[in-house]
């Protein structure tokens, strides 16, 4: 099976600059690319003329609810919404029920996934301690061969300093890296929102940026101090942006990701008392955001992750106190992100780095297109415009505070192993 | 608002007519009520209120006796409360006598349906058991929907559904008439 | 206008507009008979999902002066206790066609979300720490009547104002027709960034109620989720307590108010509580004919 993709402009950063030329896909790999036209007798071709051709897009933060959660979102359709944001790789994060912290678990999700999903590469991140309990290691080297990529105990920050470091050194001795959802929960209890002028008006309960922001240098000191790499997930302050930028400086090994609801919201939009905005870390202050646009043009930020969390609608019909946090995130993604590169903030080879870094962060093959690699690959129509409409999403859930976004640029294709796994249809 | 977008057709009391009328209207009055006690005149919001004010003033100096007095609003007794009108401003009620065992006597400028006066009667009955009321109107322009008839009326004119009959009155609209006039 | 979800939305003319057309039902509070049959045949349910003994009672017999029929519905005896969801049961009330719900709720923005749902009237009758506007209303008209004017006042708020809906109501109520508002308490009772809604900060009680119009204390709350906002009720007493000698730096016509129920020695002293500055049971006579006028003028027609 031939695949001939001509006339897009091609986005490969790793490879060096853009340029307007052709991929040709034979049974799953890149075989050829080149800048003008290519020819290739029986191959189905892809008119890309005015698309971006970048490498498949990895999303390293997903909540993918299988096993345990399958109402709100399961493998399958977890991928399929991967395809239809144009991804090609996927992250799970670890809890679900029961939680990523067991062999079984990790390959039950990665067999589901390479059996019968869409050709979107699933890498399970696996539980940092049993049961995400914050109490004793989970069996870390088993999960590595069972084939997670990184361990975290996403969701719920691990409270006990002497646990964190245990954690990041053992994890070290498999090639693991410790992912930390960066919370302060004595500073979060009961919170609801962002501390702010908003939380005032709206009378909720803040949750302060120094909750995030103690955490955050707690674990680079901990990296710092141990020699190791941390990656820091969804970071959405200005104040741990500054310690992140201190410690980068000082050469520790800290990466960082923000997901594009902190760049494109405010604590403000709480204010419709819509629960769908109800997300955590919460969405920040305006001053936060800029800074993260600062940081995401800067490479201070390295990665963009959507923090993909499936809720039933009937689970956010809720009182705002009683919903639980999260936003679908995989199919606005692109979009979203993309209004940087219209706004002139970022250039497109930034915005490719941004959604390939994930692949450098935990080693793993991708994010380049190269002549013999495996062909996943993205198009992107950046001038098609379009209204997000949830009822569309191949997501299961439809908890989403971009309803109805007036958006420019959108997927058009997504390519896995070769294989198309998502067209838009216009 | 009876006053916006009225076409008057034709005026049919001037303020001398007017006055007369009241004055007559005084005379039944007294000749009616006279031998009673325990006699109040209660206007009907608003422009029930100054005729029965002149009225008030004319028994008063006629008579020489202090009459009690008040006003009532029936806003909150209507009922076309909820028929998608405009719910009208409430104005205070004022009757700061003994309504038990009065005999009241209700002013209002016209009478038409009959229902802003069974809305005043229901009005005065919340404040006590009065031993009778009594209803003077300046004008009857026909048209019942109720079994209510007035005791005093100041002028009956014939009018037609699609035609108004708009009281002016020095105190609040700085003339004295009465038109009638196309709605 | 349908709703009354809090007063930060309305204007200062519809906030008139409502404390002028009270004045006529507290007529009918003194007669003999007090009632008028303006709402009747209309239904109006008190789905009262926190604790409330005063505002309740109030609503209750503000719906009954006006003759509307009134349901009462407690969170004990309602089938949220039975895990049904509150949009479930709002559904289920909807279906019983009601004209009006009054609500009272923890989670703050509650009435926002039944006001999505239902096709009814909602009033809230108190949000988490949102809003609660007919106690902005009652406390507006009752210094209304006692100041004669609601611009040009000095007023103390002092209490815990980061979890008080009161304190957001009327700080919107206040700032709108041009009084001088000061909040006081505790920095841990004070919320971010508050001065943005047009208030004067300090944690010093005497510097607020330096010759205040109004002095308006609010309750002290119990423990929360995130922990004690001041070391122990004697402690806040001894320097958060509204007494005789706190008070003597307001103008010497200065009225006290207090939303209730209250913590008598901890807030606000007995003797002051119970002075003749005090119009704390004056509110809650006002409460009444402001309910009365919100009701009717929510209820009635179109009005705007």
């Amino acid at each position: 099976m031939k695949l001939l993709i001509k006339n897009g402009t091609i986005v490969n950063p790793k490879a060096g600059k853009s340029f307007v030329g052709s991929i040709l896909v034979e049974n799953g790999k890149i075989t050829k690319i080149a800048k003008g036209d290519l020819t290739a007798d029986g191959a189905e071709t892809v008119n890309a003329a005015g698309m971006i051709v970048t490498p498949g897009l990895i999303d390293l933060h997903v909540h993918f609810r299988d096993p345990g959660f399958e109402e709100k979102e399961d493998i399958l359709t977890g991928l399929e919404a991967a395809a239809a944001g144009g991804f090609t790789a996927v992250c799970t994060m670890p809890n679900t029920s029961p939680a990523c912290d067991n062999i079984g678990t990790i390959e039950y999700q990665t067999k589901k996934a390479a059996k019968q999903g869409n050709g979107v590469r699933l890498y399970p991140i696996a539980a940092a301690s049993k049961g995400l309990k914050g109490e004793t290691m989970a069996p870390i080297g088993e999960l590595k061969e069972g084939g997670a990529i990184a361990i975290s105990d996403d969701g719920k920050p691990i409270t006990d300093s002497s646990l964190l470091q245990r954690v990041m050194q053992y994890a070290s001795s498999f090639g693991l890296m410790y992912v930390s959802h960066s919370e302060d929960t004595y500073l979060s209890k009961g919170g609801q929102m962002n501390e702010s002028y908003f939380s005032t008006l709206y009378g909720m309960q803040g949750i302060p940026a120094v909750g995030e922001a103690l955490s955050v240098a707690r674990e680079c000191l901990m990296a710092q101090y141990l020699g190791l790499p941390v990656h820091i997930c969804h970071v959405s302050t200005k104040m741990s942006l500054d310690l992140i930028a201190y410690f980068k400086a000082q050469g520790v090994k800290v990466t960082a990701e923000t997901a594009p609801h902190y760049l494109s919201l405010t604590d403000e939009a709480v204010g419709s008392y819509d629960t769908n905005t109800k997300v955590n870390p919460p969405l920040r202050s305006e001053e936060d955001r800029q800074a993260l646009i600062a940081a995401v043009k800067s490479g201070l930020i390295d990665a963009i992750a959507t923090d993909h969390a499936p809720h039933h609608e009937r689970d956010k019909n809720v009182e705002f106190n009683t919903a639980p946090s999260g936003m679908v995130g995989l199919e606005t993604a692109v979009p979203l992100v993309y209004k940087l590169v219209h706004d002139k903030q970022i250039t497109i080879e930034r915005f490719v780095e941004l959604f390939t870094a994930g692949y450098g962060i935990f080693g793993l093959e991708g994010g380049v297109l190269t002549e013999g690699g495996r062909a996943d690959i993205t198009l992107i129509d950046p001038e098609y415009q379009w209204t997000i409409d949830k009822n569309m999403f191949r997501s299961k859930s439809r908890n989403t505070p971009f309803h109805g976004f007036h958006v420019k640029g959108a997927v058009f294709r997504t390519i896995a192993g070769g294989k198309t796994v998502f067209t838009r249809a216009y | 608002m009876k006053r916006k977008g009225l076409n008057i057709t034709k005026v049919i009391m001037n303020a001398e007519e007017m006055e007369r009328t009241i004055n007559r209207m005084v005379h039944e009055i007294i000749e009616r009520v006279g031998p009673k006690k325990n006699v109040a005149i209660v206007g009907i919001r608003t422009r029930g209120v100054p005729i029965a004010e002149r009225i008030l003033k004319k028994i008063q100096e006629l008579e020489k006796v202090k009459v009690a007095s008040g006003t009532i609003d029936i806003a909150l007794y209507r009922d076309d409360f909820f028929k998608g009108l405009a719910s009208p401003e409430v104005g205070p009620s004022n009757l700061n006598f003994n309504v038990d065992g009065a005999n009241i006597v209700l002013i209002d400028d016209v009478i038409y349906t009959g229902r802003t006066v069974r809305a005043a009667i229901d009005a005065v009955m919340d404040y006590g058991r009065p031993a009778s009321i009594m209803y003077a109107a300046l004008v009857d322009r026909g048209h019942r929907e109720l079994p209510i008839q007035p005791d005093f009326v100041g002028k009956a004119v014939q009018t037609g559904d699609n035609e108004a009959v708009a009281v002016y009155l020095k105190e609040i609209d700085d003339e004295d008439k009465v038109v009638v006039g196309e709605k | 206008m349908k709703h009354l979800l809090g007063i930060e939305n309305l204007n200062r003319d519809q906030i008139m507009h409502i404390l002028e057309t009270a004045v006529s039902f507290e007529e009918i509070n003194q007669r003999q008979i007090k009632k008028v049959p303006t709402l009747k045949g209309l239904s109006v349910i008190n789905f009262f999902a926190e604790p409330s003994t005063r505002t309740r009672m109030s609503f209750e017999v503000a719906e009954k002066r006006l003759s509307a029929d009134s349901y009462n519905i407690a969170v004990s005896g309602s089938a949220i206790t039975k895990g049904e969801t509150l949009s479930d049961t709002a559904l289920n009330l909807q279906a019983m066609a009601p004209d009006c719900l009054i609500i009272r709720h923890a989670v703050s923005g509650t009435p926002h979300m039944l006001a999505q749902i239902m096709d009814c009237s909602i009033i809230n009758a108190g949000d988490g720490f949102h809003e609660h506007p007919t106690q902005a209303l009652l406390d507006a008209y009752t210094i209304q009547k006692k100041k004669g004017r609601l611009d040009g006042l000095k007023v103390a708020l002092m209490g815990d104002i980061a979890h008080s809906r009161v304190a957001r109501s009327n700080i919107h109520l206040l700032t709108k027709t041009g009084s001088h508002v000061t909040v006081a308490g505790p920095a841990t009772m004070i919320p971010k960034d508050i001065k943005k809604l047009g208030v004067e900060v300090t944690y010093d009680p005497k510097e607020a109620v330096k010759d205040a119009d109004i002095v308006m204390m609010l309750r002290i709350q119990e423990e929360r989720e995130s922990g004690l906002m001041y070391p122990d009720r004697r402690e806040y007493a001894k320097f958060f307590c509204l007494d005789e000698k706190l008070l003597s730096y307001a103008k010497p016509d200065a009225t006290v108010m207090h939303p209730g129920p209250a913590n008598r020695g901890v807030e606000i002293d007995d003797n002051i509580m119970d002075g003749d500055r005090s119009v704390i049971l004056e509110q809650v006579a006002n409460g009444v004919a402001v309910r009365m006028a919100v009701l009717y003028l929510l209820l009635g027609g179109s009005n705007s």
